[in-house]
C-alpha cells in the first residue's frame, strides 16, 4: 500500500474516502442466492460521519463486513466497486488487503466480551498490528499503546496493558476495542454496534470518545446501529437500510424530525421517547421484511407500507432526490411531499389504579446475597451482594417500572418476588399472604396468578413442543382445563389476544420471529389469568418496530385485562411509556422512586439525572457519567453512588435513606435536587 | 500455585492407596488361586506343601493383614516380592519400566507432532483434500485393531520390504547400551554409541507408529473440532481486521484457545499408551511393562499385579496434574 500512497497523498484532502457504488452481497444457500446487500451506493468524505440504520436482517452488518472484505462463507460479493481513496478494494490482492485493514481502515465490533482474544494480554492485542504494518517499533508501539488506553478513559493503563482481557468489564474491553481499532491512525473506522451490549452510561461515555475521535483526528467514521439516536448522536448523515436497499440518505437531524421514506417513519415513530406525550401508543407497522431470496417486484417495503399507492407493486422505486442533499427510495415522496405525523391515538385511559387498602405485592427490606466461587482453594468465599434491602409495594392494576444498569439487582429482584429465588432477609406478601419462605407447595396454588415473561423468549420456549402444546400444559397442569379439547379451545383464544394466527398452533417456536416468539410468551404468561406479570427486560431482544408491536399489546391487555405489571428494562424511555411508577436501582437498592412521568420530566437523584440524560436521543445536553458500578463484591459505605456522584460531599459518606420529600416521590440522596443536567426537558 | 499442587498430590496418594485397596479386595474374590499357578498339579495335590508354600507368601493369615503389611511396606517404597520371579516388585518394575516408558513417549510425540500440525491444517482449509486426507488419517488410525496393524506393518516392512529391523529393542546380538536411564535412545546419546542409538531408534519406529496410530487419529479430530471452533470466535475476525497475516491469526490468535481440550486428551493418552501397550509389546517382543503385566496376570502373581497398579495409577495422577497445571499455562482466567 505504500507504493499507491503517493499518487493519492495530495488528492486525499478533497478525495472522498469510501466510495461504494452498487455493491451487492448475496448468501449462497441450498434455496439459493439470498440477497443481503442489494445495490448500496455512498459515499464518505475525510472526516465525514455516516450511519446506518436498519433493522436486523435489513442487510447493514454484511454492508460493513463487505466494506472490510471480512465476509465469510457462504457471504459473497456479487457485484458493484468500493473505492477508499480512489483504490479499488474489492480488487486488492490478499497482501494488498492485509496491509489495508487495520492500518488505513479500521473496524470495531459489536460485542467486547468476545471481541479479545482471551490468551493474550491486552498490550500484545493494541500493539501487535502497529508493529505488523511498520509504523512503529516494538519500543514505540509500547508506549503508544499505553496513551492510546489512556486517551480511551482507561484508569492505570500501564497496569491495563499487562493485565488479560477478563479483568475488565464490557465497557472498558470497547474501549480497549476503540484504541485497537484507531491505534495505525486510520483515515476509516467502521463501528459495528458498538455499544449494543453495553449499559446506557457505559454507551454514552463510548460514544462521546467515538466522537471525540472524529473531531480530534479527523477519521472519518461509519456507524452501524439498529438504535437512530445512537447514530444521531455521532453521525451527522444516516443511511436508512430495508432489505438490503437503502431506502433514505439524509441528514440525521431531519431524519429524525421529518422522515421521508415510511419504513424510516416507522423507525422513528416506533421508538418511545423521554418527552413523547404521555399515555401515547407507539406506531407499529404490521408484518415482516420481505423474504430476501424472492423480494417483491415492486417497493420492498411496499406489503407493509401504510402510504402504499397502486404502482408501489409494481415498479421499483429508485432512490430519488427528494430534497437538496436527501435521497428517498418512495414513490409518494418522490416529489418533494413530508410524510403526515402519525395518527395521535386515543388518548390511553387515565392510568390510575384506585387506592387500595391491601396492595397485591409488597416486599420490605429485601435482601439477596449469592455466594459465588471460592477465592482459591482455601480462600474465603465470595458474596454476590445483589440485592440490598428493598421496599416496594404493588397496587392491583397498577405497572411499576424498575430500572438501572446491568448488575444493580433489577432482575434478581424480579426472581425474589416471584420466589424462583428464596430472599436472604426481608418479607414478600402476596395479596396479603406472606411467601417469603413458602414452599415449592405452598407456592403452587399461587403460581398461577403470577405470569412471568423473559427476554429471550427462544430460551424459555421447549423446541420440541408446537404453540399449542406450550400454551395447553400450564392449562392441564393446573386443572383450568378438564379436557384436551378443552384445553385447546382456550389455547385458541389465548392466541387470538395476543395477535398470533389460529392456524399457527401447531407449529413449533423456531418457525416463528423473535417478536411472534415474544407474543407466545405473553400468552402463555396470561394462560392462568394472572393478577400479576412480572415481566423482565421483555422487549429489549426485539427490533424497534417489534418491539412498539410488543408493547402496545401489553399495554392492550393491561387495559382489557386489568393486569398488574412489574416491569423490569434498562431501556428508560420503554418503561416511562409503559409505567405509572418507576424505581431506579443502583447497586441493589432503589435510590429514587415515584411516577413514570415526573421522575423522567424532573429527576432528583444524581443517578437518575445522569441515567436519563445518558440516553442517546438526537438533540440533547447530556451529562456523561463517568466510571462504572463498584463491584457487588464489596458494597461501598456510604452512600452506595459516592464513587461516581458529582455533587458527593462529606455528608455523603453517611447512607442515605430513601425518603419521602414530595407526595409519592422518594429519593435516597442528602441533596436531592442539587444535580441537574444542563438543558433538560421539562 | 504450590498449595494447589501439594493438595492434589496428597489427593493423588489417597487414590491410589484407595486403587490398590480394591485390587487387594479384587484379588481375595477372583476364583483363581495362585497355588495352582504356581506349584503346578502334583505339587499341589499335597497337602502339605501348598499350606507351608501359603505361609511362606503370607496367603494363610486374613485379607486384613495382608492389607496391612502391604501398607506397611508400600510407606516405606517396598511393593513386596514378585511370586513367580521371587525378585522385589519394584526392581521388576524398575526394569521393564524403562521399555514401555521410551516407547510411549516416542509414541506419543509422534502423535502430537502429526496429529496437532494435521488437526490445524484441516481446520484452516476446510472441506480442501487436507481436511480430507485428515480425516481418513484418523479413521484408519482410530479403526485398525491393534493386533491386526501391527502385523501387517511387520509383515509389509520387516518381512517384505526389509527397511524396518525385526520385533525387540535392539538388534539380537548387539550389547544393549549401558546407562542411568534404561533409555536406550538417552544412554545411546550420553556414551556417544551412534550406532547404538541408531539401532535402537529404528527398533522404535514400528512398535512407535503401531501404538500411536490410535492416538494420533483422537488428536487430529480434537484438534480439528477445536481449530473450527475458535476460528470461528469473533476475536479471530478482530484479528483479520486488524490485517494480520494468516499465519499470525492461526497459530498466535486461534491455536492456544484451541489447545485445552487438546491437552485434555492428550494427557490421557500418555497415561493410555504407558499402560495399554500389551499388544503392541506383545507383537514387537518389547521388554515392557505391558508383558510384564500380561506375564503376572497369568500367573496370578498379585503383589506384582499389585504393585503395577500403584506405579499406573501413580502415572494417571502425575500426568492429570501436568494436564491441570498446563490449563493454568494456556489460560489467564484459570489462574488465581
Ligand atoms: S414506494 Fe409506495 S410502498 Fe414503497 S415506501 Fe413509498 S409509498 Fe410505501
Ligand atoms: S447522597 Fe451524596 S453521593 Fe449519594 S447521590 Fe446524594 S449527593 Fe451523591
Amino acid at each position: 500500500m505504500d507504493m499507491a500512497q503517493p499518487e493519492h497523498v495530495t488528492a486525499a484532502s478533497t478525495q472522498p474516502v469510501l466510495e461504494v457504488e452498487d455493491l451487492r452481497t448475496v448468501f449462497l444457500t441450498d434455496d439459493g442466492a439470498v440477497r443481503a446487500v442489494d445495490g448500496v451506493s455512498f459515499t464518505v468524505g475525510p472526516g465525514e460521519t455516516l450511519g446506518i440504520v436498519g433493522e436486523s436482517g435489513s442487510g447493514k452488518s454484511v454492508t460493513a463486513l463487505s466494506l472490510m472484505r471480512l465476509l465469510e462463507e457462504p457471504a459473497r460479493i456479487i457485484g458493484g466497486s468500493v473505492r477508499f481513496q480512489g483504490r479499488d478494494v474489492l480488487a486488492m490482492r490478499p497482501d494488498e488487503l492485509r496491509g489495508w485493514r487495520g492500518d488505513r481502515a479500521a473496524m470495531v465490533f459489536q460485542d467486547p466480551m468476545t471481541g479479545l482474544n482471551p490468551v493474550l494480554r491486552i498490550l500484545r492485542q493494541v500493539t501487535e498490528h502497529m508493529v505488523s504494518h511498520g509504523r512503529q517499533s516494538p519500543a514505540t508501539a509500547r508506549v503508544r499503546a499505553v496513551e492510546l488506553l489512556r486517551r480511551m478513559g482507561i484508569a492505570a493503563p500501564e497496569r491495563a496493558a499487562a493485565s488479560f482481557p477478563h479483568q475488565f468489564s464490557g465497557g472498558m474491553r470497547q474501549r480497549v476495542m476503540l484504541a485497537i481499532g484507531v491505534a495505525n491512525d486510520p483515515v476509516l473506522l467502521i463501528a459495528d454496534e458498538p455499544t449494543t451490549a453495553l449499559d446506557v452510561t457505559i454507551q454514552a461515555q463510548i460514544l462521546d470518545l467515538l466522537r471525540s475521535l472524529n473531531e480530534e483526528f479527523g477519521t472519518a467514521i461509519v456507524l452501524i446501529s439498529h438504535d437512530l439516536g445512537v447514530i444521531g448522536t455521532v453521525c451527522r448523515r444516516v443511511a436508512v437500510m430495508y432489505a438490503g436497499e437503502i431506502v433514505e440518505e439524509a441528514a440525521t437531524e431531519a431524519v429524525l424530525t421529518d422522515p421521508r421514506h415510511p419504513y424510516a417513519w416507522a423507525l422513528v415513530n416506533a421508538v418511545p421517547r423521554l418527552d413523547s406525550p404521555a399515555g401515547a401508543r407507539l406506531t407499529s407497522i404490521e408484518g415482516a421484511p420481505p423474504n430476501a431470496l424472492d423480494p417483491p417486484p415492486g417497493c420492498r417495503f411496499a406489503p407493509r407500507c401504510p402510504f402504499k399507492i397502486a404502482r408501489c407493486d409494481t415498479d421499483h422505486p429508485p432512490l430519488m432526490e427528494v430534497a437538496p442533499g436527501r435521497r428517498a427510495r418512495c414513490w409518494v415522496t418522490a416529489d418533494g411531499r413530508r410524510l403526515p405525523a402519525p395518527p395521535i391515538p386515543a388518548q390511553a385511559a387515565p392510568r390510575s389504579a384506585a387506592p387500595e387498602e391491601r396492595p397485591l405485592l409488597e416486599a420490605e427490606g429485601l435482601v439477596k446475597h449469592f455466594a459465588v466461587g471460592r477465592d482459591g482453594f482455601f480462600g474465603a468465599s465470595r458474596i454476590v451482594h445483589a440485592v440490598n434491602g428493598v421496599d416496594l409495594r404493588l397496587r392491583r392494576g397498577e405497572a411499576l417500572g424498575i430500572v438501572g444498569e446491568s448488575g444493580c439487582g433489577k432482575s434478581t429482584l424480579a426472581r425474589l418476588v416471584t420466589r424462583l429465588h428464596e430472599p436472604t432477609a426481608g418479607r414478600i406478601r402476596f395479596e396479603g399472604q406472606d411467601i417469603t419462605h413458602a414452599s415449592p407447595a405452598e407456592m403452587r396454588p399461587l403460581r398461577p396468578r403470577m405470569g412471568m415473561v423473559f427476554q429471550d423468549p427462544y430460551a424459555s420456549l421447549n423446541p420440541r413442543m408446537t404453540v399449542a402444546d406450550a400454551l395447553a400444559e400450564p392449562l392441564l397442569a393446573h386443572r383450568r382445563a378438564a379436557t384436551r379439547a378443552e384445553a385447546r379451545e382456550r389455547v385458541l383464544k389465548l392466541m387470538a389476544t395476543v395477535g398470533l394466527k389460529p392456524e399457527w398452533a401447531s407449529r413449533f417456536p423456531h418457525e416463528f420471529s423473535g417478536g411472534q416468539r415474544q407474543r407466545i410468551s405473553i400468552a402463555r404468561s396470561l394462560a392462568l389469568q394472572p393478577d400479576l406479570v412480572v415481566a423482565d427486560e421483555p422487549v429489549s431482544a426485539l427490533d424497534v418496530n417489534v418491539q412498539a408491536q410488543v408493547l402496545n399489546l401489553m399495554l392492550e391487555l393491561r387495559e382489557r385485562l386489568g393486569l398488574s405489571y412489574l416491569f423490569i428494562a434498562h431501556d428508560l424511555a420503554v418503561v416511562r411509556a409503559f409505567c405509572d411508577r418507576v424505581a431506579v436501582m443502583y447497586l441493589g437498592r432503589i435510590v429514587e422512586q415515584g411516577p413514570a412521568l415526573d421522575i423522567f420530566a424532573q429527576p432528583l437523584h444524581p443517578y437518575t439525572v445522569a441515567l436519563t440524560s445518558a440516553v442517546p436521543e438526537a438533540g440533547r445536553e447530556r451529562v456523561i457519567l463517568g466510571g462504572e458500578p463498584p463491584s457487588t463484591l464489596s458494597l461501598p459505605t456510604g452512600c452506595a453512588f459516592r464513587g461516581r456522584c458529582p455533587v458527593a460531599r462529606p455528608a455523603c459518606e453517611v447512607p442515605p435513606p430513601l425518603a419521602e420529600i414530595a407526595p409519592g416521590r422518594l429519593v435516597a440522596c442528602h441533596f436531592p435536587g442539587s444535580f441537574s443536567r444542563p438543558g433538560h426537558l421539562s | 500455585m504450590l498449595r494447589y499442587i501439594a493438595t492434589r498430590l496428597a489427593a493423588a496418594v489417597v487414590m491410589a492407596v484407595l486403587a490398590s485397596l480394591v485390587i487387594f479386595l479384587i484379588s481375595a474374590l477372583v476364583p483363581g488361586d495362585p497355588v495352582l499357578a504356581q506349584l503346578g498339579d502334583i505339587a499341589a495335590s499335597d497337602p502339605a506343601t501348598v499350606l507351608e508354600w501359603r505361609a511362606k507368601w503370607g496367603l494363610d493369615l486374613p485379607l486384613w493383614e495382608r492389607y496391612g503389611i502391604f501398607l506397611n511396606g508400600l510407606a516405606h517404597g517396598d511393593l513386596g516380592i514378585s511370586i513367580a520371579t521371587r525378585r522385589p516388585v519394584l526392581e521388576d518394575i524398575a526394569q521393564y519400566a524403562p521399555a514401555t516408558l521410551e516407547l510411549a513417549t516416542v509414541s506419543f510425540l509422534l502423535a502430537i507432532g502429526v496429529g496437532i500440525p494435521l488437526g490445524i491444517a484441516a481446520a484452516v482449509w476446510r472441506d480442501s483434500w487436507v481436511d480430507s486426507a485428515a480425516r481418513i488419517v484418523s479413521l484408519l488410525g482410530v479403526s485398525s485393531p491393534t493386533f491386526w496393524l501391527a502385523f501387517i506393518m511387520l509383515a509389509i516392512f520387516y518381512g517384505w520390504l526389509g527397511w524396518a529391523p525385526g520385533p525387540g529393542r535392539i538388534d539380537p546380538i548387539a550389547f544393549p547400551p549401558e546407562g542411568p536411564t534404561g533409555l536406550f535412545l538417552i544412554d545411546a546419546a550420553l556414551a556417544g554409541d551412534w550406532e547404538g542409538w541408531h539401532d535402537a531408534a529404528a527398533h522404535l519406529v514400528l512398535p512407535a507408529v503401531v501404538l500411536a496410530a490410535a492416538t494420533i487419529g483422537l488428536i487430529t479430530r480434537t484438534t480439528r473440532a477445536a481449530m473450527l471452533d475458535s476460528l470461528g470466535q469473533d476475536y479471530v475476525r478482530v484479528a483479520r481486521a486488524k490485517g494480520l497475516r494468516a499465519q499470525v491469526i492461526v497459530l498466535r490468535h486461534a491455536l492456544p484457545n484451541a489447545l485445552v481440550p487438546v491437552v485434555t486428551l492428550g494427557g490421557l493418552a500418555y497415561a493410555n499408551l504407558l499402560a495399554g501397550a500389551v499388544m503392541t509389546e506383545t507383537v514387537f517382543s518389547w521388554p515392557g511393562l505391558g508383558r510384564y503385566t500380561f506375564r503376572s496376570a497369568a500367573a496370578l502373581d498379585f503383589p506384582a499385579i499389585i504393585g503395577i497398579t500403584m506405579v499406573v495409577s501413580a502415572t494417571y495422577l502425575l500426568v492429570n496434574l501436568a494436564v491441570d497445571l498446563s490449563y493454568a499455562a494456556l489460560d489467564p482466567r484459570v489462574r488465581r
